[in-house]
C-alpha cells in the first residue's frame, strides 16, 4: 500500500480544511474505500476520518426526515420511519452488501460508492475514470454489468448501488457542506453525473464538500417496490434494478415515481416515463409502452444486450406489481 | 515395524463391524472443529516467524512472449525493499496432483496472462505490495493468444488425450434407434475457490528449507520442491496441519512456496508469501472449460445400443493433464455401440489442472442433462430410464462391479424427495412469477486409492498416536482416522490423538481425489491390525479372539487394561498399496440427486427450492462428515449450474472476474435446505474399511439435475453452462 497519511477531523471546519489538499479523501466506513486502497485504484495522500463528526442521527425536518451522513446502512434500514414510510428505501438497503458491510457503510459514503467495471478495479487495464486519458477496456471487452443508458465513448460503467435508486425515486436530496460553510442540496437525481469526457467524477462533490445528510420529503405513500435483479440471491450487484413509489386512485395511475440501477453511470430517472404512466389506467400495454419509452435511448456493448430485455420484463414486473396485477 | 498390505483382491473379512468399541461410523464431532472455529488452529501464514520478510508475486501482463527486462533499480530504492528476484528456481505454474517433480520454471518466458514474472521482497508487507505495484517490466510479446477452445472447430487442431474407446458403430445405432439425441454442452471454466489462498512462510538453516504452506499431498509436494530448488527431498520439511480448502488448487505446490523458498535463501532470513486473491484466480490453476457432444441411441423402452460422449478441453502447451471428461461415461450405462474420446486443444490461459471432482463434475452434469433430453423425447419417467441402463459388467471392458448401489440411490432418492416421474411436461406449475420444476441426475465418480503409510503407536498410558503425512483440507480426517484406531485398538476417540500434516511422518495418500479416508485410513487400520497381533501374542491367542474395548484387552474369560498389558509403547507402521484391483473391478460410487426449482417468469433467475441427494459410498466413516461433505459437492453443484464461470478477455486473455466478488460461488441464500441420505453400503473391493471416497461424489451430476429440473419449470433447455439469466431469457415464454 501506497503511504498515507491519517487525520481525524474533530469538526466540520477541520474536515473542510483537511480536504482541500490534494488528494485528500474523507473516509466514513470504508468499505468501499479502503478495497480500492490496496489495489491501489485510489491512492489518496490523505485520509480524512469523518466518523467523529456529528453527522448521525435520523430527524424531523419538516415534514420529512433527515438521515445524517454518517448513519449505517443497518441502522437507516431498521428505522421504523424509514420501514413504515419510506419502505422502499429500506428495501433498496437490505437488498445490497451484507450484514457485515451494511453494519460499516454510511449513507453519506454509500453514495459515493465507485463502479464495479472490472476494468476500472484492474490497474493493468485501461480505464478513463481510473486514470483519465487512458481509454476505456471495457468497451469491446466483456461488459455483462456495464451500462445500456447514458454512456460515452470514454465509458461504460454503471453505478453500482442500490440506496441511492430508492433516494432517486424518492426524490431526496443531498446536504453538502462546501469548504466556504455553505449548505446545499443537490437532488439525489442531479447528484450522480454521467461520464461524458470526465468519467473521473462520479458526482458533483467539489473538493472540501462535505455530505451532512439525505434529506427525504415528506412521506407520500404508494406501492413502494425495490426489485433486484442478479446472478445470485445475494452478494451481487444488480443486473437490473427497479425502485418504484406508485399511487392508484379509481383504478387510474394516479402517480408513479421510478428510478433504475444498473442501467447507467447513475441512478436512472427517465420523467417521460412517468408521465406517460400517470393519469392512465394500469395495462399490458401501457407497461409495455413504457418500457420502450425508457429503452428508447438504449445500446448495448455486446455482453450486457440482454439487459435491454431484461429491464423491459423487470419493469412489466415490477408495474403489475405495483398496481396490482397478477404476477 | 512395517506392515504392508497390497489390494489385489477384495478384501471379505469386513473387520470393522466385528470390531467391539462402537465407534466407526458414528456421527462424531471433528477434533479439530473448536480450534478452527475459535480461530487458534494455525493456518499457513498465522505463523509468528521472527525476522520474517515478506514477498509478493509480480505477475506478467501479457498472455505470451518473454519477460526482456525488469527495471530493478527504482523498486529497491523504495524504503524496506530488500530484493526483486526473478530466478530460475522459481517456477511459473502449478505443479499437477501428483507430480512429485518441480512444474515448469521458465520465468523469463510467459505462456499465460498472470504468470508469476518476479518476487519483490520486503520488511512489511504493505511496502512489498506497493513495490510488486511500482516494478516496471518490459516485455516482448509474441502473437496474441489462441482464441477461447469454445470458437474453435472439430477435432483437427486438437490432439487426442488418453485412450479412446471405439466399439460396434455408434453412426448405424444412431440412425437405427427408436428415441435418439445428439446435443453438445457446454461449460466454462472453474476455480477452485478454497477460503485459505495459498500461502507460505520459507526458512532455510543452510541446508534444510523448512516451509508453512497450504498444501493437500505433502509426500508429492516435498518432492516438487525440492527438485525446483536442487536439493534432496530429505532437504524439505513441509508442514501443514491444517489447511482451509484446497479442491484441487493445493494438490501440487504453486508459485507463492518455490518464491518464498528462493528468497529465504537468498537472503538468509525467513520470508513469507500470500497470493491475493486476485492471484489465487489468475496464477494457481483452472478447470478447463469443456465442449461436449453426447450422443444416446435407445430402442422404443429406452434401453441404450448407443452411447458417445466425445468431449474438448483445453491446456497450456507441455501440460501431461486433460479434464478426465468421460472418466465416469465409460461403465455407468449400458449401450455396445460406444464412442468416447476427449481432444485437447493448446492454449494459453492459466494451467489447466484438478479442480473439485476432475472429469466427473462436469462430465455426469453434461450426460445427465442428455439423459435428460432422452428420457423427454421417449416419455420414459427418467428414474425409470436410469433404471434401464445399469449394465451387467463394464461395457467395454467386460470387468464386473464391485458393490453399486445405483438402483437403491434412485428408488431411495426418489421416495425422499416425492419425485412424481408421470408428468415431464414443461410450464405445468406457477406459483406468482415463479415457473417451478423437478429434475433429477444420477451421481457417479470413479473410486481411487493411493499409496499410504501411517504409524500408530499404543502407549501403555492406554492411549494411542496416529501420525502420517496425511492432510485434513476441512474433510475430517482427523475425525475418522481416530475413529479408525480407536474402533480397531478399543478406544474411545478422545483417547486417540491423530497429527497430520508434517513431512517428518510417514507419508500418507495426501488429499485428493477423494482417496484420502480409504487409503490413508487403511494404512491405520494396517498398522492397527499389527499391534493387535502383538498384543494377541503376548495373550497367547489369536488375534480375531482377541477383543478390545475401552482401553481394555478382552481374551476369553480374561479383561485386561492396557495399562497393564503394556509395559513399553507398541509402534507399527502401516503402508497400504493399491495392487491393481481396480484392473479386476469397476469400483466407484453412485447416487442420485432430486432437485427443485424455481425460474423467475420474468427475470430468468433461478433459484434452487430443495434438493435431496442419496448417496453409496461404501462404509461411511464417519456419519457427519461423510453426510457433510455430500452437502458440499451439492453447493457446488448450485454454483456450477447457475453462477461459476471464469471469464477471459479474448482481446489480451487476461481473466476479467478475478475474485470473488465477480467469480459467483453460491452464498447461503442460493442454498436451501439439502437433505443427504446415505445408503448403507460395505464395498470390500474398496478398501480394506469397505470404504469408497465421499469428497466428490456429491458435485458429479448435482448441476445436471438442476439444469433438468429448469427445463422442467419454464421449458427452456440451456446446453451452456452456467444457466445465467441472459440464458434463459432468450427462449423464456412472454411474461
Amino acid at each position: 500500500m501506497k503511504p498515507f497519511d491519517y487525520q481525524r477531523a474533530h469538526g466540520l471546519g477541520e474536515a473542510h480544511q483537511l480536504l482541500v489538499a490534494d488528494r485528500a479523501r474523507p473516509i466514513a466506513g470504508g468499505t468501499n474505500l479502503l478495497d480500492l486502497m490496496k489495489l491501489e485504484v485510489e491512492t489518496p495522500s490523505a485520509l480524512v476520518d469523518l466518523n467523529r463528526l456529528p453527522l448521525g442521527g435520523i430527524e424531523p425536518r419538516g415534514e420529512g426526515l433527515h438521515i445524517g451522513a454518517l448513519v449505517s446502512n443497518s441502522a437507516c434500514a431498521a428505522d421504523p420511519r424509514i420501514r413504515s414510510q419510506y419502505p422502499v428505501l429500506a428495501r433498496a438497503i437490505l437488498a445490497g452488501a451484507t450484514f457485515q458491510l451494511r453494519n460499516k457503510a454510511t449513507t453519506g459514503g454509500n453514495l459515493c460508492q465507485r463502479t464495479r467495471c472490472y476494468y476500472f478495479y484492474d490497474l493493468a487495464q485501461a480505464c478513463n475514470k481510473r486514470a483519465p486519458g487512458t481509454g476505456c477496456a471495457a468497451v469491446g471487452g466483456f461488459n455483462r454489468i456495464h451500462a445500456i443508458l447514458g454512456a460515452s465513448d470514454a465509458c461504460i460503467a454503471t453505478y453500482p448501488g442500490d440506496m441511492a435508486v430508492a433516494l432517486s425515486a424518492l426524490d431526496a436530496a443531498v446536504e453538502i457542506l462546501d469548504a466556504k460553510g455553505d449548505k446545499r442540496h443537490v437532488p439525489v437525481r442531479d447528484f450522480h453525473r454521467l461520464p461524458g469526457d470526465t468519467p473521473e467524477r462520479d458526482n458533483v462533490l467539489e473538493p472540501g464538500d462535505v455530505i451532512t445528510g439525505v434529506v427525504l420529503p415528506a412521506p407520500v405513500g404508494g406501492t413502494q417496490l425495490y426489485r433486484k435483479v442478479r446472478d445470485r440471491a445475494s452478494y451481487a450487484f444488480a443486473l437490473v434494478s427497479v425502485a418504484a413509489v406508485v399511487h392508484l386512485e379509481d383504478g387510474v395511475i394516479a402517480r408513479a415515481r421510478l428510478a433504475f440501477g444498473g442501467l447507467a453511470h447513475k441512478p436512472w430517472h427517465d420523467p417521460r416515463v412517468e408521465q406517460l404512466l400517470e393519469g392512465q389506467a394500469p395495462s399490458d400495454a401501457l407497461f409495455d409502452e413504457a418500457a420502450i419509452l425508457l429503452l428508447d435511448q438504449a445500446r448495448g456493448q455486446g455482453s450486457n444486450d440482454f439487459k435491454i430485455p431484461l429491464t423491459r420484463r423487470t419493469l412489466k414486473a415490477v408495474l403489475r406489481e405495483a398496481t396490482g396485477g397478477t404476477l | 515395524m512395517t506392515r504392508l498390505y497390497t489390494m489385489d483382491k477384495p478384501d471379505e473379512r469386513n473387520r470393522l463391524d466385528a470390531m467391539a468399541q462402537g465407534i466407526i461410523g458414528r456421527p462424531l464431532d471433528r477434533p479439530d472443529g473448536s480450534a478452527k472455529t475459535s480461530g487458534v488452529a494455525p493456518y499457513a501464514a498465522e505463523y509468528v516467524v521472527p525476522d520474517c520478510a515478506e514477498g509478493v508475486l509480480v505477475l506478467s501482463t501479457i498472455s505470451r512472449g518473454e519477460v526482456v527486462e525488469i527495471e530493478s533499480a527504482p523498486v529497491l530504492a523504495m524504503p524496506g525493499v530488500l530484493a526483486v528476484i526473478a530466478d530460475p528456481r522459481m517456477i511459473t505454474r502449478s505443479a499437477q496432483g501428483g507430480a512429485g517433480k518441480s512444474p515448469v520454471r521458465e520465468i523469463q518466458k510467459v505462456d499465460y496472462y498472470g504468470q508469476p514474472v518476479a518476487l519483490v521482497v520486503a520488511e512489511t508487507f504493505e511496502q512489498a505490495r506497493d513495490a510488486a505495484t511500482r516494478l516496471r517490466i518490459a516485455y516482448r510479446a509474441d502473437d496474441p493468444a489462441r482464441v477461447p477452445l469454445a470458437q474453435e472447430d472439430g477435432h483437427a487442431s486438437h490432439e487426442s488425450y488418453g485412450e479412446p474407446v471405439q466399439r460396434g458403430n455408434l453412426d448405424a445405432a444412431m440412425r437405427d434407434a427408436a428415441h435418439a439425441v445428439d446435443v453438445t454442452y457446454t461449460t466454462e471454466g472453474h476455480a477452485s475457490a478454497a477460503m485459505e489462498p495459498h500461502a507460505s512462510i520459507a526458512e532455510w538453516d543452510g541446508n534444510t528449507l523448512t516451509a508453512h504452506s497450504s498444501l493437500q499431498m505433502l509426500k508429492y509436494n516435498q518432492k516438487e520442491l525440492a527438485d525446483a530448488l536442487g536439493l534432496k527431498p530429505e532437504q524439505v520439511r513441509l508442514i501443514a496441519p491444517y489447511v482451509g480448502g484446497g479442491f484441487g488448487s493445493k494438490l501440487g505446490i504453486s508459485a507463492e512456496l518455490a518464491a518464498a523458498a528462493v528468497a529465504a535463501i537468498e537472503l538468509a532470513r525467513p520470508v513469507q508469501v500470500v497470493m491475493s486473491r486476485q492471484q489465487v484466480f489468475q496464477c494457481v490453476m483452472r478447470r478447463s472449460e469443456t465442449r461436449q457432444r453426447i450422443r444416446l441411441a435407445a430402442d422404443a423402452e429406452g434401453r441404450l445400443s448407443g452411447f458417445g460422449h466425445e468431449a474438448w478441453v483445453s491446456n497450456l502447451p507441455g501440460e501431461k493433464f486433460a479434464e478426465p471428461v468421460t472418466q465416469a461415461s465409460e461403465f455407468l450405462y449400458r449401450g455396445e455401440h460406444r464412442t468416447l474420446r476427449i481432444d485437447l486443444a493448446r492454449i494459453h490461459r492459466m494451467t489447466a489442472g484438478s479442480v473439485r471432482a476432475p472429469g466427473e463434475a462436469v462430465g455426469m452434469q453434461c450426460l445427465e442433462a442428455a439423459m435428460d433430453e432422452l428420457a423427454i423425447t421417449s416419455g420414459i419417467d427418467p428414474v425409470a430410464l436410469r433404471l434401464r441402463n445399469i449394465p451387467e459388467e463394464h461395457p467395454s471392458q467386460g470387468l464386473p462391479y464391485s458393490s453399486r448401489r445405483l438402483a437403491e440411490c434412485l428408488k431411495v432418492g426418489a421416495d425422499r424427495f416425492g419425485w412424481d416421474g408421470t408428468d415431464r411436461r414443461p410450464c405445468q406449475r406457477r406459483e406468482g412469477e415463479w415457473w417451478i420444476g423437478t429434475g433429477m441426475a444420477t451421481a457417479c465418480r470413479v473410486h481411487n486409492l493411493n499409496e499410504a503409510q501411517a504409524k500408530v503407536t499404543l502407549s501403555s498410558d492406554g492411549t494411542a498416536v496416529v501420525e502420517s503425512d496425511m492432510t485434513d483440507i476441512g474433510t475430517g480426517t482427523y475425525a475418522i482416522l481416530g475413529q479408525i484406531a480407536g474402533e480397531m485398538l478399543g478406544l474411545p476417540p478422545e483417547k486417540v490423538l491423530v497429527q497430520l500434516g508434517d513431512t517428518r511422518y510417514p507419508p500418507g495418500s495426501g488429499s485428493g481425489g477423494s482417496w484420502g479416508a480409504a487409503s490413508t485410513g487403511s494404512a491405520v487400520f494396517v498398522a492397527c491390525e499389527a499391534i493387535r497381533e502383538q498384543l494377541a501374542e503376548q495373550l497367547g491367542i489369536e488375534e480375531t479372539d482377541l477383543t478390545l474395548k475401552d482401553g481394555e484387552a478382552i481374551a476369553g474369560n480374561r479383561r485386561i487394561p492396557f495399562t497393564q498389558l503394556l509395559t513399553a509403547d507398541i509402534s507399527e507402521t502401516g503402508h497400504f498399496k493399491n495392487g491393481g484391483i481396480d484392473e479386476k473391478f469397476a469400483i466407484a460410487m453412485y447416487g442420485a440427486f432430486f432437485v427443485e426449482v424455481g425460474v423467475n417468469a420474468y427475470t430468468g433467475e433461478t433459484r434452487v427450492r430443495r434438493m435431496t441427494g442419496a448417496f453409496g459410498l461404501g462404509r461411511a466413516l464417519n456419519e457427519k462428515t461423510a453426510t457433510s461433505q455430500c452437502l458440499g459437492g451439492m453447493v457446488w453443484g448450485i454454483g456450477s449450474a447457475l453462477t461459476e464461470e471464469l471469464v477471459f478477455d479474448p482481446r489480451d486473455g487476461h481473466l476479467v472476474n478475478h475474485d470473488l466478488a465477480e467469480y459467483h460461488v453460491p452464498v447461503n441464500l442460493d442454498v436451501p435446505a439439502l437433505e443427504v441420505v446415505l445408503v448403507d453400503e460395505r464395498d470390500a473391493a474398496g478398501s480394506p474399511l469397505q470404504a469408497k471416497g465421499v469428497g466428490e461424489l456429491g458435485i458429479c451430476g448435482a448441476a445436471g439435475a438442476i439444469a433438468n429440473a429448469v427445463h422442467h419449470a419454464c421449458g427452456v433447455r440451456v446446453r451452456s453452462f452456467p444457466i445465467t439469466p441472459d440464458k434463459l431469457l432468450e427462449d423464456l415464454p412472454d411474461a
